[in-house]
């Protein structure tokens, strides 16, 4: 290996600034964006920092001092919160199962629904958005949280069992027989030491599966016309009138699209922690 | 009373049967050592007993129950894992309790028992600790506090040494035989090292292929071996083997091993040989003593000259790797002296303690 020069460390350095830079502009522009007027937004020269820093956008969303736009955004948002966190939970349960299932049961044809899983998930999601539309028509499912929380479970499952799967190999079998041993049922030996063990793994396929639902347009789009069932990124476009597009509310909703995100990530990131089975078998 | 006893059982995976109908009765407390090479199908007997495997024919009693369908945690048995299968997110009191906490039992209780197996084990200084911060060696000791916290029926061993290095293993042993002392209970061991087995059993269960070789006290299998791989087996170094012919000399049966060499047939085993019948001689490298450092025996001494080709050297002894009607075999040179490479040593084999088996079976020529 070459010495690792003063120059060298500080170029290093200057390119990791430069790459980070063009990586997280355009998401501070949106949270700059978000605290200006849109004239501000606009404006030629560009106007990099705010000059008039405040919260008026966020008040105009929500209707605070008379002034509202006309843009529900509650029901998005609850719309969103409730169909990204049930198809979440139902995602991370089913994936928990069948994640489980492939890692400890041997069964007819297991590699070829594995593979056809993964498979599942290299179709674009807009390829599917036609049939879908069809079909659920037909089924009364469009423009219902139902409709989307089914579609967005389909989407997230193959990902859940495919993580979770991983993190319960990584879990000894024995602990599960000790378990049986020491009195558990399977389900118990289940609850109280294999769950905890794989807890990581679970918890990050929860985090992908929410992000995946919560973030997710093409379909959503396509799928909900109302305020019934509209969800935030949807709910963005609403911002574009024929001729205008107010920027600036637009930016103000993106950053209260991003905050629950942020907020989950932090909350599961200390079950993240790797590392957990280590020491309960031999290293 | 923990009795374990095994009919006819038989271990099936689809179509191939693993384990041939095996039969054993083990005494209460009685410490019983499953032994062999590997997949010989002595552990799928154990987690049969342990009813983590599905038993495919026959039955298995403990004490007076037949167990074949109850679940594990039926069975009031307790089991050490070979990689320990400690639970890592919890601290050793916690591991040691859990058996208990699942039984329901009052917290006085599981804090009594916890404390008396950590006394035993020498553990009470490390229960706020989780397994990751133990040693291999503390770690053994917790798995082996968590089985006996419960008082089970039969403690059940799968290997608990095999993960250990050298000095730690003869030491975790001397514990295991000292813990079966303290708490008289049926133990049944599985291992692949037949020191562990000698060392620590009061009967050895010799398998190999799903059958059961022999069964018997650790000295039995020693010194009566019932067939090639039982010799081949149990002793360090293995018995020496040798193939000869049964013929006779001077009206005496006698085993040719080659032209111009013949042994005669030690007093016992006289009437169980045939002529012309193929064999294989069998002799421990200790009865095959290089001179002046023989052994006192009042056995018959065959002496020969031969070269030493290898000479290894342990301290106690040294094993020497001579030739013996153009065979190699082994001997081993008690309170030894310094032995070169090619030396020519005088050898006295004790030819009564000689072993037949016939070459075709295997089986030994001994009723």
């Amino acid at each position: 290996m070459r010495p690792v020069t003063g120059m060298r460390k500080a170029l290093v350095w200057v390119a990791t600034l430069f790459v980070m830079m063009t990586i997280c502009l355009p998401g501070a522009w949106v949270v700059l964006s978000a605290f200006r007027p849109n004239r501000e937004i606009l404006a030629r020269p560009a106007i990099w920092w705010p000059e008039n820093f405040n919260l008026d956008n966020f008040l105009r969303m929500f209707g605070v001092g008379g002034e509202q736009i006309a843009i529900p955004v509650g029901s998005y948002f609850m719309n969103s919160l409730i169909i990204a966190l049930t198809s979440t939970f139902v995602a991370v349960f089913i994936g928990m199962a069948g994640g489980y299932a492939f890692a400890r049961f041997r069964f007819r044809g297991k590699n070829a629904i594995f593979l056809g899983f993964m498979l599942s998930r290299t179709v674009p999601g807009i390829a599917l958005s036609l049939p879908l539309f069809m079909v659920w028509s037909r089924l009364g499912l469009i423009d219902t949280p139902l409709g989307l929380i089914i579609v967005y479970v389909a989407m997230n499952v193959p990902f859940t069992i495919w993580l979770t799967d991983g993190f319960f190999r990584q879990v000894p079998v024995e602990m599960s027989e000790a378990a049986q041993i020491d009195g558990c049922t399977r389900w118990q030996a289940f609850w109280k030491v294999e769950f905890p063990l794989a807890r990581a793994g679970i918890a990050s396929a929860g985090i992908f599966a929410f992000l995946i639902s919560w973030n997710e347009y093409a379909l959503a789009s396509v799928l909900t016309r109302s305020t019934d069932s509209r969800t935030l990124p949807v709910g963005l476009m609403d911002f574009s009138a024929q001729f205008t597009i107010d920027w600036a509310g637009m930016c103000a909703m993106a950053v209260l699209i991003i905050i629950p995100a942020l907020i989950l990530t932090f909350i599961v990131q200390k079950h993240l922690i790797a590392g957990l089975t280590f020491g309960g078998v031999k290293g | 009373m923990a009795t374990v006893n095994l009919q006819k059982v038989v271990k099936r995976y689809g179509k191939l049967e693993v384990v041939h109908g095996i039969d054993l009765d083990i005494a209460h407390e009685e410490f019983v050592v499953l032994v062999g090479p590997s997949g010989c199908g002595k552990s799928t007997t154990l987690r049969m007993v342990a009813g983590l495997e599905e038993i495919s024919g026959g039955e298995i009693r403990i004490g007076d129950r037949m167990v074949n369908d109850l679940p594990p945690r039926a069975r009031n048995v307790s089991m050490v894992f070979q990689n320990y299968a400690l639970y890592p997110h919890m601290s050793v009191r916690e591991n040691l309790g859990f058996s208990l906490k699942i039984a329901k039992q009052p917290q006085a209780t599981i804090d009594e028992r916890v404390r008396e197996a950590a006394d035993i084990l020498g553990l009470s200084e490390l229960l706020d600790r989780t397994p990751a911060q133990l040693s291999g060696g503390q770690r053994q000791r917790v798995a082996m506090g968590r089985a006996i916290v419960r008082h089970p029926d039969v403690f059940l061993f799968d290997e608990p040494l095999s993960n250990l290095d050298a000095k730690l293993r003869v030491q975790m042993r001397t514990e295991i035989k000292r813990l079966h002392q303290k708490v008289r209970t049926t133990v049944v061991y599985v291992t692949h090292d037949q020191v562990e087995a000698m060392t620590l059993a009061d009967r050895i269960v010799i398998m190999r292929d799903g059958y059961i070789e022999q069964v018997g006290s650790p000295l039995e299998l020693f010194e009566r071996p019932a067939n090639t791989f039982v010799a081949g087996f149990i002793g360090s170094p293995p018995m020496n083997q040798v193939r000869g012919q049964i013929g006779s000399k001077d009206g005496e049966p006698v085993v040719a091993i080659s032209r111009d060499l013949a042994l005669p047939v030690p007093g016992r085993l006289r009437g169980q040989v045939q002529a012309d019948q193929d064999v294989v001689l069998g002799f421990r490298a200790e009865d095959l003593m290089p001179e002046g450092h023989e052994l006192k025996t009042d056995g018959a001494l065959m002496r020969f000259n031969q070269t030493v080709s290898i000479a290894e050297p342990l301290g106690t002894e040294t094993l020497l790797f001579t030739e013996f009607g153009n065979q190699e075999v082994l001997s081993k040179m008690f309170n030894p002296r310094p032995v070169a490479e090619g030396e020519q040593i005088g050898f006295a084999l004790n030819v009564d303690r000689l072993h037949l088996f016939d070459a075709a079976t295997g089986r030994s020529l001994e009723v």
